[in-house]
């Protein structure tokens, strides 16, 4: 699917994955007016207590990367070694590892908050798109539809799936109906329109994956 | 579903900061008077635009009027997002009496037959 093709190249954007980072919940969406007048669709994220948990450096781990925990949670919901893993950093529901170049300035226990970005930021969010469930070629890949009348059988079915003896099977790949949605997917470039460290929220202009209350990772562009 | 319900409370918040304090109340049916930020260029100026409010839609930050008024023989009608800082003014000059949420009824009316009984108050 074309949403999953587009993460596969974030490391190749190079040394500017810079230090902001952090997660959060979608609350909604909402307008949002500019200081001159025109008014944009945004999304609010709410980031509250992200704490690095662990770094991960080359020396050890072969990888440079920050682990980020995020969302409070019952500590009688994780497990002994989840709390052994989390040390002093109180209980936490979600830890999400992102590749950083450079470790420089992170340090575990260390916090994490909106302050990080500015208005104007440039940033790429990432998240997990709404669930469809098992939709038909035409809603999964635009395929149109067939006649809705005169006896046909392929109102919203697909067409040829190839050709007949030769070579005697359907290709590996053909796309057909299958699950949509679901998946991780990266909308990069919306710009920071507020940010409130004082409630943990970040403003973002446009839309992002997923539905309200589903995790968001948020890094600078 | 407790967190659901905070999520909104920020929603409605973080929306109820960006409302303006001064809007008065407008109906179907009123004459209003809006003032509009114009900018020309480098500067900027007020434009009036005064007609009567065909349709209110939405609530809250997202409120919308429709104003409709008959400038040199054409009919014009403008939708404003009233809560936008581009809206300096809203005045709302006469009620009419009016019996439906939308006067599209309006559009194919012209001279007296266009004009709106007064409300009683």
């Amino acid at each position: 699917m074309a949403e999953e093709t587009q993460e596969h190249n974030e490391t190749s954007d190079g040394p500017e994955w810079a230090k902001p980072l952090i997660l959060g919940r979608k609350a909604g969406m909402l307008q949002h007016f500019r200081p001159d007048g025109s008014v944009v669709g945004a999304t609010v994220i709410v980031a509250e207590s992200n704490v690095i948990t662990q770094v991960r450096t080359k020396e050890r781990d072969g990888y440079t990367a920050v682990q980020l925990g995020f969302g409070a949670v019952n500590k009688k919901k994780l497990s002994r070694a989840e709390l052994g893993h989390l040390k002093d950093n109180g209980a936490l529901k979600h830890l999400r590892e992102i590749r950083v170049d450079d470790v420089d300035g992170f340090e575990a226990g260390q916090r994490i908050g909106v302050e990080r970005f500015q208005p104007g930021d440039k940033v790429t969010v990432v998240g997990t798109s709404k669930g469809k469930g098992f939709q038909g070629p035409v809603h999964l890949h635009h395929f149109s539809r067939g006649p809705k009348s005169h006896g046909s059988d392929h109102l919203r079915r697909q067409g040829s799936v190839g050709s007949g003896t030769t070579p005697g099977r359907v290709l590996k790949g053909l796309r057909m109906a299958a699950r949509q949605g679901a998946d991780r997917v990266t909308v990069r470039n919306l710009e920071v329109l507020k940010s409130d460290p004082d409630r943990s929220l970040l403003v973002v202009s446009g839309a992002v994956p997923g539905g309200r209350n589903g995790l968001v990772m948020v890094r600078k562009a | 579903m407790q967190n659901i319900l905070v999520m909104n409370d920020v929603l409605k918040t973080l929306a109820s900061e960006q409302l303006k304090a001064d809007v008065p109340e407008i109906r179907p049916g009123d004459t209003a008077r809006v003032s509009v930020r114009v900018v020309e260029g480098n500067r900027e100026r007020l434009q009036a635009f005064e007609g009567t409010v065909l349709r209110v839609r939405n609530g809250g930050l997202d409120k919308q009027i429709t104003v409709r008024r008959i400038a040199s023989g054409v009919g014009v009608e403008r939708t404003f997002l009233v809560h936008s800082p581009r809206v300096e003014k809203i005045e709302v000059t006469r009620h009419g009496h009016v019996r439906r949420a939308a006067l599209y009824f309006l559009r194919e009316r012209v001279g007296k037959s266009a004009t709106l009984r007064e409300k009683r108050r």
